[in-house]
């Protein structure tokens, strides 16, 4: 019983994934808003975006983690 | 079929279910690790960053070299053609002053050769003209000459008399009439 | 139970729960990251044992090699095919180092290229069809994550003193919110090596584990082409992976580093 409720935690968790794949899709399209209306500034400014994507997908993938830790080392 | 007890069973063959949080492993991954990255700094910073940081030095410097160079020979090139212009345009003023020159003696000449012809021509048309006076005075005497012997003949064969005087007179003033 | 569950079930028969269930799968999707001796089949890890783990570093190392020294052994102006990667990956580095950190930082380029060779060479050869990745090791990316986080804490004392410090009191926020600021600068200060690992290793497993579990689903006939289509594409996005975790780890050195420089905003 326990191992299963574990099971429900960790799909509960993983829904923190889609939530990071929202903040990853902000990010990347905001910059994408941004970079249309001033391409110029664009190639500056990737760098800036690659450390937002990383900062937003790290709490995807602590979820993730949750997840593998309730599935398999609880 | 995945009853309770193999999922426990399962659980148990696996050792802990994440092999990364399997703690005995890590003093072994760390240390590797460790001695993976020394060696590899010392890879980077003993031999591969520094020559490839002198390749890449190396070649904006030629880059720039050449570049320069490029320049150089396109001054050069430049003035090469200044050069060669002003030469050419040196050469046609001194061909139209030499052909002008050539012109000029070649007239002087030509005139004079005129000149030399005509004053020539000019003799010769003189001589020419006092030789037919000439001749054609001697003509007139020697039609004199002939007609006063032919008188003369004459009037001796009619059988008179003939007076050279007065034939001669006589035939000078027929000539004249 | 995972090799148990290949034999004793017709993959056929098998019903959508025994898919989703653990048992259904051919083996563990987890059983990749296992650690154990290269050599002897013992499971005895020691400190000094020759892991699998220890294999692929070394080959990280050799590759690394392999590009940059061999590769650039030519030193030609014209460069070679490999001497252009040597050249791309050498200023890709540079130029990420000079950006973020400035001049100061370019002293510190070698140990950042360093980071950034290893990682991507293990992530690469970590995608090679058995092959382990040490790089989705907590205890990989741990000891990275604490290097990087040590050297810019020790550094930044060094080089500023207590000036330091001012990183986490932000002058500009008004006098009353400071405190309160301090606070969460210095919670997310701290925070920084576990994302900075955690990240890293969890982006690299967590690829790996689900091409396992597509791989698995591919024992089931009627669903096998969907499976193997998922792989091909998951495939594809790990190559992109590999090479942005590393870019990432890279660039976010650079930035605490650059914090350790230049600690005043």
């Amino acid at each position: 019983m326990e191992g299963e409720l574990a099971h429900i935690g960790a799909g509960l968790a993983a829904i923190g994934s889609g939530a990071a794949a929202i903040g990853v899709g902000n990010v990347a399209g905001n910059f994408l808003a941004g970079a249309l209306r001033n391409p110029s500034a664009a190639a500056s400014q990737t760098a800036t975006l690659f450390i937002g994507i990383a900062f937003a997908e790290a709490l995807g993938i602590f979820a993730f983690l949750v997840a593998l830790l309730l599935m398999f080392a609880v | 079929m995945a009853t309770e007890t193999t999922h426990a069973e399962g659980v148990v063959e696996a050792g802990p279910g994440m092999p990364q949080l399997d703690f005995s492993t890590w003093g072994n991954q760390i240390f590797w690790l460790v001695i993976a990255l020394i060696a590899t700094y010392l890879i980077l910073s003993r031999v591969a960053l520094p020559r490839i940081g002198a390749v890449l030095a190396e070649r904006s410097g030629t880059i720039t070299n050449d570049i320069a160079a490029a320049e150089d020979l396109k001054v050069k090139a430049a003035e090469a053609e200044k050069a060669y212009d002003k030469a050419l345009a040196d050469a046609r003023t001194e061909a139209q002053k030499i052909v002008a020159e050539a012109k000029a003696e070649i007239q002087k000449d030509l005139n004079a050769a005129i000149a030399k012809a005509d004053d020539e021509i000019a003799a010769k048309s003189a001589d020419s003209e006092k030789a037919i006076t000439e001749i054609r005075a001697s003509a007139m005497e020697n039609v004199e000459k002939v007609a006063k012997d032919t008188a003369k003949e004459i009037v001796a064969a009619l059988g008179g008399k003939a007076d050279a005087k007065t034939v001669n007179a006589a035939v000078a003033n027929r000539m004249k009439g | 139970m995972r090799p148990k569950g290949a034999t004793t079930k017709e993959p056929e028969m098998a019903t959508p729960q025994d898919a989703g269930d653990e048992g259904g799968l051919v083996f563990h999707p987890m059983d990749q990251f296992i650690v154990k001796p290269f050599f002897g089949d013992g499971t005895e890890v020691a400190w000094y044992t020759v892991t699998n783990a220890t294999v692929w570093m070394f080959l990280a190392v050799i590759a690394t090699f392999l590009l940059l020294v061999i590769g650039s052994s030519g030193r030609a102006t014209v460069p070679s095919r490999m001497q252009s990667v040597a050249e791309l990956a050498y200023g890709f580095v540079y130029k990420m180092v000079e950006d973020i950190c400035g001049k100061e930082g370019v002293k510190y380029f070698p140990y950042i290229m360093t980071l950034f060779m290893f990682i991507v060479c293990a992530n690469f050869l970590g995608l090679i069809p058995t092959a382990f990745t040490p790089t989705s090791h907590f205890a990989v990316t741990v000891v990275l994550a604490l290097a990087v986080f040590l050297t810019v804490t020790i550094l930044g004392f060094v080089k500023n003193g207590t000036g330091f410090l001012s990183l986490f009191w932000v002058a500009s926020a008004p006098l009353a919110l400071r405190p309160i600021l301090a606070i969460i600068e210095l919670i997310s200060y701290f925070v920084r090596p576990v994302s900075h690992s955690i990240r890293l290793a969890g982006n690299v497993m967590a690829g790996h584990a689900v091409i396992k579990v597509f791989a698995g689903f591919a024992a089931i006939a009627v669903i096998s082409p969907v499976s193997v289509l998922a792989i091909t594409a998951m495939y594809g996005l790990e190559v992109l992976v590999s090479f942005i975790q590393a870019y990432v780890f890279t660039i976010l050195t650079c930035v605490y580093l650059k914090d350790a420089l230049h600690p005043h905003h």
